[in-house]
């Protein structure tokens, strides 16, 4: 780490606010990343007649615990537990349901209110509302995160390439940008939605179609500042190609303002995929999201469990973001020199 | 015998950095008297600026007064509340500042800027009265066209004229004392010399006290009834000026004063071959003007000019800023757009495309005015200076090129176990070593020394001036010393060119020039800078 890094990362780490925002949001993300081993609807480990099993990795048919289908074994069936236990034992999950196990044995109609077996309730139908949160900030932050970093670079190859040539290359990129984000993002999508079933990629591909502009202005003025250094004519008067001079020399100015952005863009990719979802044209039926529970939420007043979780998980997620990018934004703004 | 009006006791000032503090000034005293100016002199970094903002606390929030006084009409000022701080800025004392480009806000019209200082010390003057006034002053500080220039933006004038803008606004509540921080230093010298003498003037009609501060030895002799020199923070010597420059006694003026460059270049050889020839040269920018951005004018920056150097010659391009010096030396490198022919060699400059010339690069290079501004901050002085050899030399192993880096360290005296650190890390000179190393390592024939010494000190100036002779003689360098300052290019310079307003109006052998100048503007130059 140079001299300079180190420099910020302690004032990173003086800003607690922003510090433990990051340990926080940091847990959280890899608490969630290993969601299968926390909420399952299989045990994560049986042993049984001398020999181990990993029910997540393969599938075992009834059949190979002594029952009678050979079909997959239903591990909530207290049937196959019984048969289980009576000849070896086996470990489950914290919570065992996945994001879309449905709980077909609810005391009440779905959505069921918090109770012992589902700690936030059920949504509306049966399907365990703390699952779902837990994949649904995975795949949230994982979108965003995509997201961040392919339209980051976009816009700062683009935002460079502008800056440092100028002239005919820098007004037709501009004015492309203009047209370009002037385009109505979300009847697209709606348009789109009625012609292929949007999954995962094909939403990250049509929000970054979209969504790369950010950085473009704030990359472009630091080239057009950047260009006219004594220490950039210096490289062209050594003979550095034009790609060099980018990349060493002039790229370095920008990345403090793009790195700076970053979280705020981060927090901005998720609010989209969580607005997507919540009205109805974000991932497939079925899929974990946050947006998805608010619009339960919405459509099930009598059941607060399930819009206060989300709205919550939300909360939180987004005001961490938002702290960690104050953290870095002070971090790295060259006049805050103590 | 005039009364002191200001007095500086024992003062001592420290800046605050996250816990540790770093003093700039130590102990200094100083007494101003009025009527009279007392020059404060000393290099870039020994706290004189310091000093004098500090008498209007115009200082950031991190510095801190560790020891000291500043009596200013029997107050300290040092202490006093903020609102009786705010009544003597402006009022009592006034403040020029060296970059007249900055000083003055460019969104306001000169009339309502010099107006200002007007109605915050007397509230009570009316606008006409107050126009009268602003017009009356610009008068006096010799501005051409008063009536127009109060409307005038500040971009509408030049460096000089803003300069004298400043003086106004600092001297339109005729204060009693006027500290002026090194107000001439950005201008050039025919300018300088008439700023020098309006000061000067105004002091006798005004009767002010003078607090200049300044790093020119030769501003000094000019202006000053008492000198104080200042070495890292401390007030090394007072007296008069006649007794500073005959018979110094601390060792650091001595140092100081005969660090003024002087010499003779060393004698060429004239039998060499032409290395560089210039014909009908022309840089032309266009103004472009409406909407469809048709070119209606060009502003002729070089205007069609020509001229030889001879291998391991010095030839020096002489003349005020706006010239086309710069620019004739950026086109000589292929670094602006330009017409006519360049020869280097056997090659022909402008009729080569971008690999040729990326290729010839490595036989030619720059050095730049700006140091500091021309080492990228985020390098180290290895990868900086050994920058070039990945370029040209791209199969150089590791640990060759390591080797060349300490051995070209070594050539422009620094010490190579710096290699590893930060430009930011290094002084002034230390700065033009490294850009001269980053020039030297890919040893080539010509290079262009963009005003190398104008920012360093005139000590650090002697030593970087004695190390590019030495590189000269042996490698058998070209250069072409690009200079405002006459001094330094008569002791490197062979060859004269005299550059105005794009074109050359005189040329020749240096020593000719220098003893017998035909045109009327080079008398004017040398003039001003030998008086």
């Amino acid at each position: 780490m140079t001299p300079l890094n180190r420099e910020r990362w302690n004032r990173f780490k003086a800003n607690k606010r922003g510090y433990y925002s990051l340990w926080i949001f940091g847990f959280l993300f890899f608490l969630t990343l290993f969601s299968e081993l926390i909420a399952n609807d299989k045990p994560l480990f049986i042993y049984h007649d001398s020999s181990f099993y990993c029910p997540l990795i393969q599938e075992y048919a009834e059949t190979r615990f002594g029952g009678e289908f050979d079909a997959p074994a239903d591990y909530s069936d207290p049937y196959v537990v019984e048969l289980i236990n009576k000849n070896g034992w086996m470990i489950n999950p914290v919570i065992p349901f996945s994001y879309n196990t449905i709980n077909y044995n609810l005391g009440g109609p779905a959505p069921s209110p918090p109770s012992r077996d589902n700690w936030l309730g059920t949504d509306d139908r049966g399907r365990d509302v703390v699952a779902r949160l837990l994949y649904g900030f995975r795949i949230s932050v994982f979108f965003g995160l995509t997201l961040t970093i392919c339209a980051s670079a976009i816009g700062i190859i683009a935002g460079a390439v502008q800056g440092y040539y100028g002239g005919l290359v820098d007004i037709l990129g501009q004015r492309f940008i203009e047209i370009w984000s002037s385009l109505p993002t979300l009847f697209l999508l709606i348009i789109l939605s009625s012609v292929v079933q949007p999954n995962f990629w094909w939403l990250l591909g049509i929000t970054l179609l979209f969504g790369w502009m950010s950085l473009v202005g704030v990359v472009r003025a630091e080239f057009l500042r950047g260009r006219n250094f004594e220490y950039v004519t210096a490289a062209r008067a050594l003979g550095l190609s034009n790609a060099k001079i980018i990349f060493r020399h002039v790229l370095p100015n920008a990345m403090v303002a793009s790195i700076t952005f970053m979280p705020f863009i981060l927090g901005g990719s998720i609010t989209t995929l969580t607005s997507l979802d919540f009205l109805g044209f974000g991932l497939p039926v079925g899929s974990p999201s946050l947006g998805e529970l608010l619009a339960q939420g919405k459509a099930n007043i009598q059941a607060p469990w399930l819009g206060l979780s989300a709205f919550f998980v939300l909360s939180v997620m987004l005001s961490l973001l938002v702290f960690i990018g104050e953290g870095v934004r002070d971090a790295f703004d060259p006049r805050k020199v103590y | 015998m005039n009364r002191t009006i200001l007095k500086i006791k024992d003062l001592s000032i420290s800046f605050k950095m996250g816990k540790t503090l770093t003093p700039v000034v130590k102990n200094a005293s100083l007494e101003l008297k009025q009527n009279e100016t007392l020059a404060l002199v000393g290099e870039s970094g020994s706290g004189k600026t310091v000093t004098s903002m500090s008498i209007l606390r115009l200082l950031p929030k991190s510095a801190v007064y560790p020891s000291g006084s500043i009596i200013f009409e029997d107050k300290d000022t040092l202490t006093v509340e903020d609102k009786k701080i705010r009544q003597i800025r402006g009022n009592n004392i006034g403040v020029i500042f060296q970059q007249p480009m900055t000083s003055l806000n460019p969104l306001h019209r000169i009339g309502k800027q010099l107006k200002e200082s007007i109605y915050l010390h007397q509230p009570l003057t009316s606008n006409k009265e107050a126009d009268q006034k602003a017009l009356l002053w610009l008068e006096k500080v010799g501005l051409k066209n008063p009536e127009k220039r109060l409307a005038a933006f500040p971009h509408e004038l030049s460096g000089g004229e803003r300069q004298r803008v400043m003086i106004a606004m600092a001297l339109i509540n005729q204060p009693d004392i006027l500290i002026a921080d090194e107000p001439t230093t950005a201008l050039d010298v025919t300018v300088q010399a008439q700023i020098l003498k309006l000061i000067k003037d105004l002091q006798k009609e005004l009767g002010m006290a003078i607090l200049f501060i300044t790093h020119d030895l030769g501003i000094v002799k000019q202006i000053a009834d008492r000198v104080a020199v200042m070495k890292d923070g401390q007030i090394v010597e007072t007296d008069e000026p006649g007794k500073i420059f005959n018979n110094p006694a601390h060792p650091y003026t001595r140092h100081l004063i005969n660090s003024e460059p002087a010499g003779e270049p060393d004698p060429p050889d004239n039998n060499s071959n032409t290395l560089v020839q210039v014909e009908n040269l022309k840089v032309w920018f266009p103004i472009q003007k409406g909407i469809l951005r048709r070119t209606v004018d060009h502003v002729k920056a070089v205007d069609d000019i020509s001229f030889t150097i001879k291998k391991g010659h010095t030839l020096g391009i002489v003349g005020e800023s706006g010239s086309g010096k710069s620019t004739t030396g950026f086109a000589l490198l292929q670094l602006n757009n330009s017409k006519g022919k360049i020869l280097f060699g056997d090659h022909s400059l402008n009729d080569l495309d971008t690999r040729q010339i990326r290729d010839l690069r490595k036989r030619m290079q720059i050095i730049f005015q700006d140091p500091f501004g021309s080492l990228n901050p985020r390098m180290s002085v290895a990868q900086i200076i050994g920058e070039g050899l990945d370029i040209h030399l791209p199969g150089m192993s590791e640990r060759e090129k390591e080797k060349h880096i300490i051995s070209v360290m070594e050539k422009v005296g620094l010490e190579p176990d710096a290699r590893q650190r930060y430009p930011n890390e290094f002084s002034g000179g230390q700065h033009q070593r490294i850009a001269i190393a980053r020039a030297l390592i890919l040893k080539p024939e010509f290079i262009v020394l963009d005003e190398p010494t104008s920012s360093l000190d005139r000590s650090v100036q002697f030593q970087v001036l004695e190390l590019l002779k030495t590189l000269q003689k042996e490698f058998g360098l070209t250069y072409i010393f690009i200079s405002h300052d006459l001094k330094v290019v008569k002791s490197l310079c062979h060859d004269i060119v005299v550059m105005k307003e794009g074109v050359i109006i005189e040329a020749g052998d240096s020593e000719k020039i220098f003893s017998n100048p035909e045109h009327e503007y080079t008398q004017k130059l040398i003039e001003t800078a030998f008086h």
